[in-house]
């Protein structure tokens, strides 16, 4: 098409390294939770389709393929949410300082990091159980 | 200027209303070339600006909501998730989760392919499949949840 800078524009800012990377992470995330939607409506029309069919989807969902796919749609979810309460407080004009918008970035990074800790732990607990022939 | 060129454009006129008169006239900063290609706001920015906001603000409940019922199910097998999925507000919640999701994501990835993607026809096409995955994402999620909840599988 045309021969000229297109929108991103990338190469005309001035970016300091924790705004790509925050940006971009953002945005990563998104399309990753957006894959996810087939897998939850995957699930959901097994659960439609009746007790057979639901058995043989759970026995997909609860291959090893399918648990590194919820760890890895889990920490997408830790970041996409902390990152877009980031943006809904920049929404309302607070925080746009740019020591305030580092700090932020720091806590974005903390708390998704520990949330999806927190998530990825009780995940395993659920398979553990599950693995040993608890309540399946 | 020539005649022909006046005629175009005329043809790009901006609407009357939300202040489109204020472009025209000797204040007009526009060349005669972008009034006659046309391009710029095309004035729908704010609904999808504010649809996104909207959706986020519902989405942080919901999905929380969503994630920690997943964790907390005792098992996943079909008799417990049907059940579960058969009560009344987890239905509601669940639809509300699956309509304000397919919405978000549909207005994100939208402006990621918009941003990325720059031959016009393969842009075109690749929006078009945004739009008809998230649609039926929406419409497959529902169908599936009322389904259950109206107990059509037992």
């Amino acid at each position: 098409m045309a021969d000229r800078p297109l929108s991103p524009h990338l190469s005309v800012y001035r970016m300091h390294r924790y705004t790509v990377l925050t940006s971009i992470t953002n945005r990563f995330t998104g399309v990753v939770l957006s894959a996810g939607l087939i897998v939850l409506v995957y699930w959901l029309m097994a659960a439609a389709g009746g007790a057979k069919a639901y058995a043989r989807a759970l026995g997909v969902l609860s291959s090893g393929l399918f648990q590194a796919i919820f760890l890895l749609l889990l920490a997408a979810f830790s970041y996409h949410l902390f990152a877009g309460i980031r943006h809904l407080i920049w929404d309302s004009g607070r925080g746009l300082e740019r020591r305030q918008s580092q700090r932020s970035a720091w806590l974005l990074g903390i708390a998704s990091l520990l949330l999806f800790a927190g998530l990825a732990w009780w995940a395993c607990l659920h398979w553990a159980i599950a693995g040993a022939g608890g309540p399946q | 200027m020539t005649k022909s060129s006046g005629s175009m454009s005329s043809a790009a006129q901006p609407r009357p209303g939300r202040g489109g008169e204020a472009r025209q006239g000797p204040g007009n900063l526009r060349s005669p070339l972008g009034r006659a290609i046309g391009a710029g706001c095309a004035k729908q920015g704010v609904q999808h600006w504010w649809t996104q906001r909207l959706s986020a603000v519902a989405l942080v409940p919901l999905a929380i909501w969503f994630a920690v019922s997943m964790l907390s199910l005792p098992s996943h097998d079909y008799s417990t998730v049907s059940a579960w999925m058969a009560q009344g507000w987890t239905s509601v919640f669940l639809i509300l989760f699956v309509l304000s999701a397919a919405w978000h994501s549909q207005l994100g990835v939208r402006v990621v392919v918009e941003d990325y993607v720059h031959d016009s026809g393969t842009k075109s096409l690749a929006l078009a499949l945004v739009t008809f995955f998230h649609v039926v994402v929406a419409v497959a999620g529902v169908f599936a949840i009322l389904k259950v909840a109206f107990g059509g599988a037992a």
